[in-house]
């Protein structure tokens, strides 16, 4: 049985409310909150980034599951935001961990669903018997153009999932849909990603998730039923509430996961920061489905089953409480700590 | 020489983001002749309206595109592309029409296509419409130029929000009905109301979409038709006026001269009054187009078009039902298809095969505007 063995999460301290940001650009708070579903987004400190983030989080994946760091055999980063267009942020992930110098490593970008990428990938690798524990990390600070919708929800955080052998939930079974559409895109060089409005939806989101998620059902046997909780890429809460109502899942399953309503968007770690959350409360015999998506366009799904593990797993402190703890800073502060000014 | 409608077909309108601007029209035109019952080669000339194939998809020389990617190629025919902004369509039909009329063509096409959801700022280009020196650079855009005449129409008139929120209400129900319209839902006043403004007092629902779509009609001369086809739809009249470009230089900036010209020319042709006519289809690109369309058109006195709308004379069952397909705001403005897709909706209409949507009609009229009024073309059908 292989799956999730440990997880880690980290979520900065500061967060901006959508009122603040609808302040500055003279736009109707509520009719965006209203419209989106997200009422406040997480903002970094001024010397946080995805490399420190991910390190945050791989820590309390690595203590809770109170391994030596050095069995861990593979690193990969999932970002859009790697500080380094060139070096990875992988390398200094598995360095602060002191995972040692024997270990794959790599950096991965599918837009927000990288991480879920790299979980594939550790999953085989130990299934390969290549690797005893991979460590596989989403972590962004997402970037949006100052004035461009995106701003409501671009937040930041850092998810990191420790895959092995004896899980606290089993990894059941994992499908992938992939096109080449181009939704959401950012080139070499730019700042700021750009997207296609409403092309993100329907052609996009839509179209990737279910397909996933209908070819892991069909594949494997499941259905909505079999499921008592469901976990969708969070770029509002609005596009989860539909896909997860397009597949038959009710509010009540999806509503553990959905913390995109108080820290925004976490691109790479978004459906990951769900997931993290209903680990938090999940019972032994229960399932989970998760589905990712990334823009360009994929969506990865799992099937992921709680173990007896996770009883005596250390769940502390949990997602949610990390989530509802912060500082609130305005839009000044905001920019000060996105370095947008220096 | 009397010229009839012997076929029609239209693509749905709306984000069609999986299909091409080649496909869309493909598909119209081939519904079209199918519709006919006669095939490509029997197409003498082909005529197709395109408000900016250049800016939305970088194609010019779409006539010739379109000759070759529906096999017309073949034959050498010639192919024309017509441009008059979001006329496009009915100054193509009106020189399918005129081919036919004057005898020099037995049977041709006339069709409409955009596709706009490839481009990045599709508004932008649709406000090349207006005068770009006089109007654009000192800061409108199209939609501003409408929200001012809506706003001198509640001064003058007291037309208020409410009336122009009951266009789209109207709108958006009769598009319900129709299989190829974008919005096939229902709003309410109270959506409307709610709904951002995008220029006051025009509001988002107040505002037609920009679409995708392709529209096709085959003409044919009056002989032609009656060996081909048992329910030829003939055009009793199809008459253009141009009015000054930009509002300023107009007379009245409540009055859309070039629809009034034209359709005054139109009924005098058909030898009959605005009364007389039992259906229309009009260029409702925003709400307050079609307040200023029943009073143009003479379907109303000056200052009086909310009042058709308030008391329901314009909806189905009304005394002059007018935009039975949802119009521009709900079926969707595929801008150069518009004209074209407006004659497709009445001739359903006048052959009886409009569904749920069917209103009992002799003579149906249709008014395609360009930009903000400096182009009107106006058809009158029958059966």
């Amino acid at each position: 049985m292989i799956g999730i063995v440990s997880y880690g999460t980290y979520i900065p301290k500061f967060r901006i409310k959508i009122d603040e940001i609808a302040r500055i650009w003279n736009e109707d708070a509520n009719a965006i909150k209203q419209s989106l579903g997200v009422f406040e987004k997480s903002v970094p400190d001024v010397d946080e980034d995805t490399a420190t983030m991910a390190v945050e989080a791989s820590r309390e994946a690595v203590t809770r599951a109170k391994i030596d760091p050095k069995r861990i055999g593979a690193v990969f980063v999932g970002s859009e935001s790697h500080p380094y267009a060139v070096k990875p942020t992988a390398t200094i992930v598995g360095e602060a961990l002191g995972v040692g110098n024997h270990y794959f490593c790599a950096d991965l970008e599918f837009a927000c669903k990288a991480a879920t990428a790299g979980i594939q990938i550790c999953y085989a690798m130990v299934k390969a018997g290549m690797i005893e524990y991979g460590l596989a990390i989403g972590s962004d600070v997402a970037q949006a153009r100052p004035g461009d919708a995106l701003e409501y929800a671009a937040g930041a955080g850092a998810v990191a999932i420790l895959v092995g052998k004896d899980p606290i939930a089993v990894i059941e079974a994992t499908v992938s849909y992939t096109s080449d559409t181009p939704d959401f895109w950012r080139r070499d060089l730019q700042p700021y990603p750009s997207h296609g409005g409403r092309f993100t939806g329907s052609p996009a989101y839509f179209r990737h998730i279910i397909n996933a998620v209908r070819r892991l059902m069909e594949e494997h046997g499941y259905s909505a039923k079999d499921f008592d909780y469901a976990v969708f890429h969070q770029p509002n809460a609005k596009f989860p509430q539909r896909v997860a109502s397009m597949l038959g899942f009710s509010e009540e399953k999806i509503a553990d996961g959905m913390l995109v309503r108080v820290i925004g968007n976490t691109y790479s770690a978004s459906s990951l920061m769900g997931l993290c959350g209903v680990l938090d409360k999940a019972k032994p015999g229960e399932r989970i489905l998760l589905a990712s998506f990334g823009s360009g366009a994929g969506s990865d799904a799992f099937a992921i089953y709680v173990t007896e593990k996770i009883l005596e797993f250390p769940r502390n402190a949990r997602v949610w409480d990390k989530a509802k703890s912060g500082v609130y800073i305005d839009y000044g502060l905001y920019l000060k700590h996105r370095r947008m000014i220096r | 020489m009397k010229v009839a409608i012997i076929g029609v077909g239209s693509t749905e309108f709306g984000e069609l983001w999986e299909k091409s601007f080649r496909s869309i029209f493909l598909s119209a035109g081939l519904s079209a002749l199918e519709d006919a019952g006669i095939g490509g080669k029997e197409i003498e000339a082909i005529y197709v309206g395109n408000m900016s194939g250049g800016k939305f998809i970088d194609q010019e020389h779409i006539a010739a595109l379109i000759a070759d990617h529906s096999g017309l190629a073949e034959f050498g025919i010639p192919a024309v592309r017509v441009e008059n902004a979001d006329a496009s369509g009915g100054s193509a039909f009106r020189q399918a029409y005129m081919a036919v009329a004057s005898g020099i063509h037995d049977i041709v096409i006339a069709a409409g296509v955009e596709k706009v959801t490839d481009a990045n700022d599709p508004m932008e280009i649709l406000s090349t419409a207006i005068d770009q020196e006089w109007e654009r650079f000192v800061g409108a855009n199209l939609p501003a130029i409408y929200a001012l005449i809506a706003r001198l129409h509640m001064h003058r008139f007291g037309t208020t929000e409410e009336d122009l929120a009951m266009v789209a209400v109207k709108n958006h129900r009769n598009a319900v009905h129709n299989p190829r319209a974008q919005f096939r839902r229902e709003v309410s006043i109270e959506d409307v109301m709610s709904s951002p403004y995008v220029v006051e007092p025009l509001k988002v629902l107040d505002c037609a979409p920009l679409s995708d779509g392709a529209s096709a009609v085959i003409l044919a001369s009056e002989e032609v038709a009656k060996k081909l086809c048992d329910t030829p739809i003939y055009v009793d009249a199809c008459t253009q006026a141009s009015d000054y470009m930009s509002i300023q230089n107009r007379r009245d900036v409540l009055t859309f001269e070039a629809v009034v010209r034209a359709s005054r020319e139109a009924y005098k042709i058909a030898g009959i009054e605005a009364k007389d006519i039992d259906v229309a289809e009009v260029h409702d690109s925003f709400t307050i187009a079609e307040i200023l369309a029943y009073e143009d058109l003479g379907f109303a006195k000056k200052g009086e078009g909310m009042k058709l709308i308030r008391e329901g004379e314009t909806e189905i069952g009304g005394k002059i039902p007018v935009n039975t397909s949802g119009g521009l705001k709900a079926c969707g403005h595929a801008v150069g298809a518009t004209g074209i897709r407006q004659i497709v909706d009445l001739v359903l209409q006048l052959r009886g095969e409009a569904g749920k949507r069917q209103v009992n009609a002799d003579k149906a009229l249709a008014l395609n505007i360009g930009g903000s009024g400096a182009t009107a073309v106006v058809s009158i059908l029958s059966r």
